[in-house]
This record gives structure tokens, C-alpha cells and sequence, in this order.
């Protein structure tokens, strides 16, 4: 592939990657009071690493990011049944959420959800498989 | 399990240990293992004959399926008996024959004698059985080992082809009988014979009576080989002989009588019955005898002859059902049709089972069966050109053998026919004694034919590929005990009369009898000169005539009866129904995955609105309808011209485009009825669809690049047309037909309260409809995987292939 220098791309992705990525997360926990959630924070961060390989290259971007897609889906899909199983521990049916105010010394009050850790499921599979998607059809020659 | 079921079933356990035999003790001849066990059933049967003969019968229950009324239930009455000692006795016989008659070292003797066990066993089930189910599914296993048993040189083509024909109809006929018993079971309410029998009244009258009967009759019928049905049985001559002699003409073929005689009782006051069992018994009865006069095989002349033979059975058969319409027994004359049918059932068994022997004796000794190359045997085969003798007059009916008595019996019965005053007989009738004096004539031709033939005139050992000597005696001691039986049973008629053949008619006629009362059967020799004989005077003159004349007439045949040959009927039916599915299939299957779309919309349209039409379904209801402002008609002006433009577009890219463009439309309206979840995902989804499409157009052939617009066919627009106004008007309709309040209020109510959210969608997405979620991401990376797999595994599979 001809390189090309394009500085421009590269100089404005160093700050728009930063701001994508952290949009990303803040849709992603935000989504359980505001617009938002595991699939469009998933979908956006996959956005940012598209934005990383069309500036650089495939083996550019696997060098940044050595993460292997595939094993995030599996990962995902483990948290997200897990996260649905583990309820059965606790005698209650199958994906029973139980949620509590915890108040933290730094951050302060706190309401934790494990609604969020099926979400956190979401969100890497949703990645994981956008990633592979892109990646193997940009690999094929 | 008692005794009786145990004899029943002992064939088929008996058959498990053959190949044991056959592998152990391969120096023995298999048959002389499996001879013992015939022997001792007939022996066991025998003894049953004191209660049936003081009109007891005996049942056995053993409890397969009670909860469905399929028990197996043996029941040994003077009919079923009789069955079961023809099936034992003739059985020991045969496989006493076909020890010498299968070379120990040449054929596969563990098969041959394990298909004939198990359809010794399952005949055996079929005529002791109550239980119908039971009795019928030991008939299907009748037809299986026989079709076993006919494909037994199945390197033959002839001899597949005649199994699968076998097989087909009389399956045909199995599953027609099945259906008959369903209905009797409809109209019963049990599946046992004898229960079926005390309810006839109420079955005579119920509406499904004639449907049954005539479902039953199917399987009779092609069981029996009757007319038109009777094409298999010549096929079925490709079977070694001793299964010919035992299945095709002494047992198996009489399961339809059996299943007729045991019916009788059930259907045979119906004018119907009268008329099919008599009427086609007879019409066999003349066909069959008019085709064995043009056979010039030995074998093919004895299969029209059983033919021939079971079609007079069983027009004594429907004659004698007319016997229960006559109240008092001491001047009922017209059971004697009963009595002389089953007299013939014994006769024809002992008769034809020795022709059949006496036939494979000379194929086996001369490498032959056809008559034009046989000739002059008689000073080589003494013996059997006796036997041959014996059985043939046994067959025309000629004194002193047991085949006059039961064809003069015959001639009486259809002589009386012409007296019976109902079922317009007194017009019919006359056609009854006609047609069975000319099938005699016909009879005693063929019947010379095949003995002197065979025996007398010039011996051509040119034609004879092995030189004829005496069959060994080993061979000889079935058919010799056979005829010896024809001359005892023709000068002591009466050793039959009161122990099998008034046991067997109290069974077929139960309903003439008293308490205590039994049949008086006498069969005398000699009746005077009645009618009966001078007819039997006529068929021998005219008989001998025409045998004598044969080679000057004998060529009518080569016309006449070519059209009305059966097999080509069925030859072409078989062919057709091939040839009509395969061009049916292949006028629908056409491949091509636009035709199958077309048959799914088309289905769709048309069951939705038959349902709807059916229903009375449409309703226009405008009055939960909100207000449209004009955002939402800017948009659905989008919407609608990006989708009409892109049927029409030239460029697959413009229509990538285009079809972008109505998703982004989609999205905004997303934004314009409150989801903002929605419109954000269906923002960037379409933004990834739209990349992967331009990836396909990027990629597609160069050779196919031909840019076109797209062909317009009516019936694609007819369809997408009918499918839109459909859907439209469904969705119309459903909208305008609420029957429910929405359930949404308890999310509204509860999304924060229970699952401490405040965005409704994420808090149905995750908690309250988690499980969808778990699975839609599941769908996610099945794709993805398929996508990898698809592209980076193709290369390995191409290196393979």
C-alpha cells in the first residue's frame, strides 16, 4: 500500500479519539437513565478503532490495540451469562437484578446495578463483533 | 404367555436361532432343523381338534397395549384351525420338499428358511389372531417375508420385479384393510373379532358399513389374488418352487378367503357383499381359467389356475353369505355354498400344493418349464407323471378324487343360486351356474394341458439342458403324501366333514346356529343323476373337445387376449405415476429462488386475505388516529421517493445511496416520535450497512458489471403490489381492532421503582426483557463468526477439494 503522509488525519485523531472514546463510555454508563446503553457505546467505540485503522494500517492498529475480537465476544457473552446465571445462586429465578446505594469515600454515593455488568456483556460483544466483522473483510485481499 | 401363544409366535423365535444352525452345523442341510418344528405344531393343532369338534373355542389374552384395546388374543375356533393345520401340515411338507429341492452348497439356505418361518409364524398369527390390529399386523408380515421370499434370487430381475409388484398391491390392499378396521373400530368401539361379531346388527345399519366393507374386501381381494388384482400372482412364480407351492397356492393367498370367511358373520347379509365376493370371485374365476389355457410355463399355468381355483372359493363364499338370510337351518340348502367352499380350501391345498411339487420336480430334472420343450416324460418320471395325474383330475374334478366331490358341491350351490328371491337373483341368477360351467370347461383344459403336455408325445432331448431321470424319493414324499390325501379325502369325504369342515362353517355361519346345534355335514359320492352331474358330463366332453382341438383355436389367443392383459395396465400405471411426479416435481422445483418466492408471496397473499375475507376482518378505525403534522409528511415524501427512485435507478451505487438515505429518514423519524436509543443505533447500524454494501459493489465480477436497470415482470409487480396493499391493510385492520389496553403502564411505573432506572428502553433491554438481549448478542457472534469462518476458511476447503 502507498503511504501517504497525512498529518492532518493523524494530528486531529490524537485529540478526536479521546473524546469519541470517552463519549463512548459515558453513553455506555449512562444508559440506564439517559439515551444510551451497552450496544450504541459498543458500536461507538468500534467507531473510534475504525477511525485508528483507516488513519493507520491493519497491522498498525493490531500493534496499538493487541486484542484479539474474538475472545472479546466470548468474553462478553460469558459476562452477559454469567451475570444472568450467577442470580441463581442467590435461589431467585434466572436474570433477577438486585441493585444498592453504596457510598464510596472519593466518589461519594453510588448506586451499583449488575444490570450494568449484563450491559458491560453488551458492550464487548457488540465491539467484538464489529471488530472481527471489519477486520476480516478488510483482511481479505 | 400360555402354550397357544407361545405355538403362535414359536416360527418367528424359532427363525432368530437359524443362521446359528447354518453356521454351526453347515454339513446338515438347514431344513432338516427347522423340519422338527412344523411337525410338532401340526401335531400340537391336532389336539385342539376335540373342542372345536363340540363347537368350543378357545381364547388366549396376552396384554400388549390395553390401554388401547390391542391385545394379542389367539382364538382357536373351527375355522382358524383349519387354517392353522393347512399352514403347519402343508408347511412340514414343503420344507421337507425344499430339503432336496435347494442344493445345500449353491443357495443361501440361513435366509431362505428364516423368511419362511417368519411367514410360517406370521400366518399362523394371522388366522388365530381376535385382535385386529394384531391379525393385521401379522398380515403385513405375510406380505413382507413373501416379498422376502419371491426376491429370494434377487440377482434375477424378473424375480425383484415380481417382489415389487407383489409387494405394492398387497401392501395396497394391507393399508385399504387397516382403514376397514378403523372403521370398524368407529363403529364398535373394539378391535376383537368376536365382539365385532355380536354387535353385526348395529353395524349393518351404521353409515359407515359400506365404506368398511368395501375397504375390507380391498384387502381380501388383493391378498387372494382376485380380480383385477390377481397380476402379482404370475410374477410371483419367479420364487423358488417350494415357496410357489406353499405361499401361492396353499396359504398365503388364502388369507384373503380367510379374511372373507371371517367377515362373513360381520358384513355378508348385504346385498353389496353378495354381489363383490360373488360377482368377482366368479369373474376371476372365468378370467383366470381363459389365461391358463395360453400359459406355456408350468408355473405360470398353476398361477392362473390358483387363480382360477381362489376365484371359486370365493364366489362360494358370497353365495353362501346369502345362506344367513334364510332363518331355519333344516331347509336351508344354500349353505352348502359354505360347506363346498371350504371343502375346496382343503381340496385346492392338497392338489395344488403336489402340481406345484410335481412342477419343480421336473424343472429340477430337466432345467425346464416351459410345455413346448417338454414332451414324453412319462417313461422317465413314472412317479411323477402319477402325481401330476392325480392332482390335475383332482383339479377338473373328476372321479374318485376329493376335486370332483367339491366341484359338484359347487355346481349345486351355483345351480341354487337361481332359486334365491333376493338381490334380483331371479333375472341375474342364471348368470351364476353359466359362467362357473364354462370356467370348468376351461379348467379341464388347462389341466390336460399341463399333464400331457408335460408327460405324453415326443420327448425332444435336444431341447432339455439336463437329462431327465426320477426325482429323488426324498422329493417325492411331500407331493406323494399330498395326492394320497387327495384320493383319501375324495372315497372318505366325510373323514372331513364333522371335524374340520362343520367346525370351520359354525365359525363363517354363527348366526344359524342354535344353542348345541352344530352343522350336518354329509358329503355323499354319489347324489343320482341330478343336474350337478350331467354338468360335470358336459365340461369333461367339452373339455376333451377342446383340448383335442386346442392347436386350431389356440391362436385366438394370440389377439384377444393381449388388450386385456392387466400387466400392461399396471405397467403403465407405475410408469405414470413416475414419469406424473417427476414432471410434476420438477415443474414447481425449478431451482431458481426467484420462482420460490414468488410461490411464498403469492401463499401469503392469498391465506391473509382468505383470512381476512373469511373473518370479516377489515375495519377502518380513525378515531385513535393522532394528528400528522407536517414533519412527518416531509419525511414520508422521503421515504417514499428514495424507495420508488430506487427501483427505477440505473446504478447499483445510487441505490446504495439511495437506500441509505430512506435508513438516515427512518432514523429521524425515530428522533421525531421520541427514541432517541433508536435513532442513535439506527444511525450507526445504517452507517455499517451502507460501508458493507459499497465493500459487496465493490467487489462483484467485472464481467458481470453490465449495469441495467432492473427488468420489470408483471407478475413480480402483481406480487409486491399485493403484498404492500395487504400488509397495509392487516396493519389498518389490527390498529382499528384493539381489543387491549397496552401493558406499557407498568414499565412506565416501575422502571425506576424496581429496577432503578430512568431510561425505559435500557431498563426492558437489560432487566425486564434481559433474556431477549442474551440471545440477540448471542445472534451478534454467531454472525460475526460465520463472517470469519466464511472468509478466512475458504482457502483451506479449496485446497482440499
Amino acid at each position: 500500500m502507498r503511504k501517504v503522509n497525512n498529518i492532518i488525519l493523524e494530528t486531529s485523531l490524537k485529540v478526536l479519539l479521546f473524546i469519541i472514546a470517552l463519549y463512548s463510555v459515558y453513553i455506555f454508563t449512562a444508559g440506564h437513565y439517559y439515551p444510551g446503553g451497552g450496544f450504541i457505546g459498543g458500536l461507538m467505540t468500534s467507531g473510534a478503532i475504525v477511525l485508528l485503522l483507516i488513519t493507520y494500517d491493519i497491522e498498525t492498529v493490531a500493534k496499538i490495540l493487541p486484542i484479539n475480537y474474538r475472545f472479546l465476544t466470548a468474553i462478553g457473552l460469558l459476562i452477559a451469562i454469567a451475570t444472568s446465571a450467577g442470580a441463581m445462586l442467590f435461589n431467585v429465578p434466572f436474570l433477577t437484578h438486585v441493585f444498592t446505594d453504596v457510598h464510596l469515600p472519593v466518589i461519594g454515593e453510588l448506586s451499583l446495578h449488575t444490570a450494568t455488568l449484563f450491559d458491560l456483556g453488551v458492550y464487548f460483544v457488540v465491539i467484538g463483533v464489529t471488530m472481527t466483522i471489519i477486520q476480516t473483510i478488510g483482511g481479505d485481499e | 404367555m400360555s402354550y397357544l401363544l407361545l405355538a403362535i409366535v414359536s416360527p418367528l423365535l424359532f427363525a432368530i436361532f437359524i443362521p446359528f444352525f447354518h453356521k454351526w452345523f453347515g454339513r446338515v442341510h438347514t431344513g432338516w432343523f427347522v423340519l422338527p418344528l412344523p411337525i410338532l405344531l401340526f401335531a400340537y393343532f391336532l389336539s385342539y381338534l376335540p373342542q372345536t369338534m363340540s363347537q368350543k373355542r378357545v381364547m388366549e389374552t396376552f396384554e400388549w397395549i390395553p390401554s388401547l384395546g390391542m391385545n394379542f388374543t389367539a382364538k382357536v375356533d373351527g375355522l382358524g384351525l383349519l387354517f392353522a393345520l393347512l399352514i403347519t401340515g402343508i408347511g412340514a411338507l414343503v420344507i421337507l420338499y425344499s430339503i432336496y429341492y435347494l442344493a445345500k452348497d449353491k443357495e443361501k439356505l440361513n435366509t431362505f428358511y428364516v423368511y419362511l418361518l417368519l411367514f410360517m409364524g406370521a400366518m399362523l398369527g394371522v388366522v388365530l389372531s381376535d385382535n385386529l390390529i394384531v391379525m393385521y399386523a401379522f398380515w403385513e408380515l405375510t406380505s413382507f417375508s413373501s416379498f422376502l421370499l419371491i426376491g429370494y434370487w434377487y440377482e434375477r430381475e424378473r424375480s425383484r420385479y415380481g417382489a415389487q409388484k407383489s409387494m405394492l398391491i398387497t401392501v395396497f390392499g394391507g393399508l385399504a384393510m387397516l382403514g376397514g378396521i378403523i372403521l370398524l373400530y368407529v363403529m364398535t368401539g373394539t378391535f376383537s373379532m368376536t365382539e365385532i361379531i355380536s354387535t353385526s346388527d348395529e353395524i349393518f345399519n351404521h353409515p359407515l358399513f359400506v365404506p368398511a366393507l368395501l375397504c375390507i374386501l380391498l384387502g381380501a381381494f388383493t391378498k387372494s389374488a382376485q380380480f383385477p388384482f390377481y397380476i402379482w400372482l404370475p410374477d410371483a412364480m419367479e420364487a423358488p418352487t417350494p415357496v410357489s407351492a406353499y405361499l401361492h397356492s396353499a396359504t398365503m393367498v388364502k388369507a384373503g378367503i380367510y379374511l372373507v370367511a371371517r367377515f362373513t358373520p360381520v358384513f355378508g347379509e348385504s346385498s353389496v357383499w353378495f354381489w363383490l365376493v360373488g360377482g368377482v370371485g366368479l369373474l376371476t374365476l372365468i378370467w383366470g381359467s381363459i389365461f391358463a389355457v395360453k400359459q406355456t410355463d408350468l408355473k405360470a399355468i398353476l398361477a392362473f389356475s390358483t387363480v382360477s381355483q381362489l376365484g371359486l372359493i370365493m364366489s362360494l363364499l358370497g353365495v353362501g353369505a346369502a345362506a344367513l338370510h334364510y332363518e331355519a337351518l333344516d331347509d336351508n340348502i344354500y349353505t352348502i355354498a359354505v360347506t363346498a367352499a371350504i371343502f375346496h380350501l382343503i381340496n385346492h391345498a392338497t392338489f395344488k400344493g403336489s402340481l406345484f411339487m410335481a412342477a419343480g420336480i421336473v424343472d429340477h430334472e430337466t432345467g425346464t418349464r416351459d410345455i413346448r420343450k417338454l414332451g414324453g416324460l412319462m417313461q422317465f418320471m413314472p412317479v411323477t407323471f402319477t402325481i401330476s395325474a392325480i392332482g390335475a383330475f383332482s383339479m377338473v374334478g373328476l372321479p374318485p378324487f376329493n376335486g370332483f366331490l367339491s366341484k359338484e358341491m359347487f355346481f349345486t350351490a351355483m345351480v341354487q343360486v337361481r332359486e334365491m328371491n333376493i338381490f334380483n337373483l331371479e333375472t341375474w341368477g342364471i348368470l351364476f351356474p353359466v359362467l362357473a360351467w364354462v370356467a370348468s370347461i376351461f379348467t379341464f383344459v388347462y389341466s390336460m394341458i399341463l399333464v400331457f403336455k408335460t408327460f405324453t408325445g415326443k420327448f425332444q432331448p435336444e431341447k432339455l439342458s439336463n437329462k431327465p431321470h426320477e426325482a429323488p424319493i426324498g422329493m417325492l414324499i411331500s407331493p406323494l403324501i399330498l395326492v394320497a390325501l387327495v384320493v383319501i379325502f375324495g372315497l372318505f369325504p366325510n373323514l372331513l366333514a364333522s371335524t374340520l369342515i362343520s367346525p370351520a362353517m359354525s365359525a363363517v355361519l354363527p348366526d344359524l346356529l342354535g344353542a348345541g346345534e352344530e352343522f350336518d355335514v354329509h358329503i355323499s359320492f354319489w347324489h343320482g343323476p341330478n343336474i350337478e352331474l350331467f354338468m360335470t358330463l358336459g365340461v369333461i366332453l367339452l373339455g376333451f373337445f377342446l383340448f383335442k382341438t386346442y392347436p386350431k383355436w389356440g391362436r385366438i389367443y394370440g389377439k384377444l387376449p393381449q388388450k386385456l392383459s392387466l400387466n400392461r395396465f399396471y405397467d403403465g400405471l407405475i410408469e405414470k405415476a413416475q414419469n406424473g411426479s417427476n414432471r410434476m416435481t420438477s415443474s414447481y422445483m425449478t431451482g431458481s429462488i426467484r420462482s420460490y418466492l414468488v410461490y411464498i408471496f403469492a401463499f401469503f397473499i392469498f391465506i391473509l386475505s382468505a383470512a381476512l375475507i373469511r373473518e370479516n376482518a377489515f375495519k377502518l378505525d380513525t378515531s385513535n388516529v393522532s394528528s400528522i403534522g407536517i414533519y412527518e409528511m416531509v419525511l414520508v415524501l422521503f421515504i417514499v421517493v428514495g424507495s420508488i427512485s430506487i427501483l427505477f435507478v440505473k446504478s447499483r451505487m445510487t441505490s446504495i445511496i439511495l437506500l441509505g438515505s430512506v435508513g438516515y429518514t427512518v432514523s429521524l423519524f425515530y428522533v421525531l416520535f421520541r427514541a432517541p436509543d433508536l435513532a442513535l443505533t439506527q444511525l450507526v447500524i445504517e452507517t455499517i450497512s451502507v460501508a458493507l454494501f459499497l465493500v459487496c459493489f465493490y467487489h462483484l465480477p467485472k464481467y458481470r458489471k453490465l449495469e441495467t436497470r432492473m427488468r420489470f415482470r408483471l407478475t413480480n409487480a402483481l406480487i409486491s403490489i399485493g403484498v404492500g396493499a395487504i400488509v397495509t391493510i392487516i396493519a389498518l385492520s389490527a390498529h382499528s381492532n384493539k381489543l387491549f389496553d397496552s401493558i406499557s403502564q407498568y414499565y412506565v411505573e416501575n422502571t425506576y421503582v424496581e429496577a432503578a432506572g430512568k431510561n425505559m428502553v435500557n431498563v426492558i433491554l437489560v432487566d425486564f426483557r434481559g433474556f431477549d438481549t442474551l440471545f440477540e448478542i448471542t445472534v451478534l457472534a454467531i454472525a460475526s463468526l460465520g463472517i470469519y469462518g466464511m472468509i478466512r476458511l475458504k482457502s483451506d476447503r479449496g485446497k482440499q477439494g
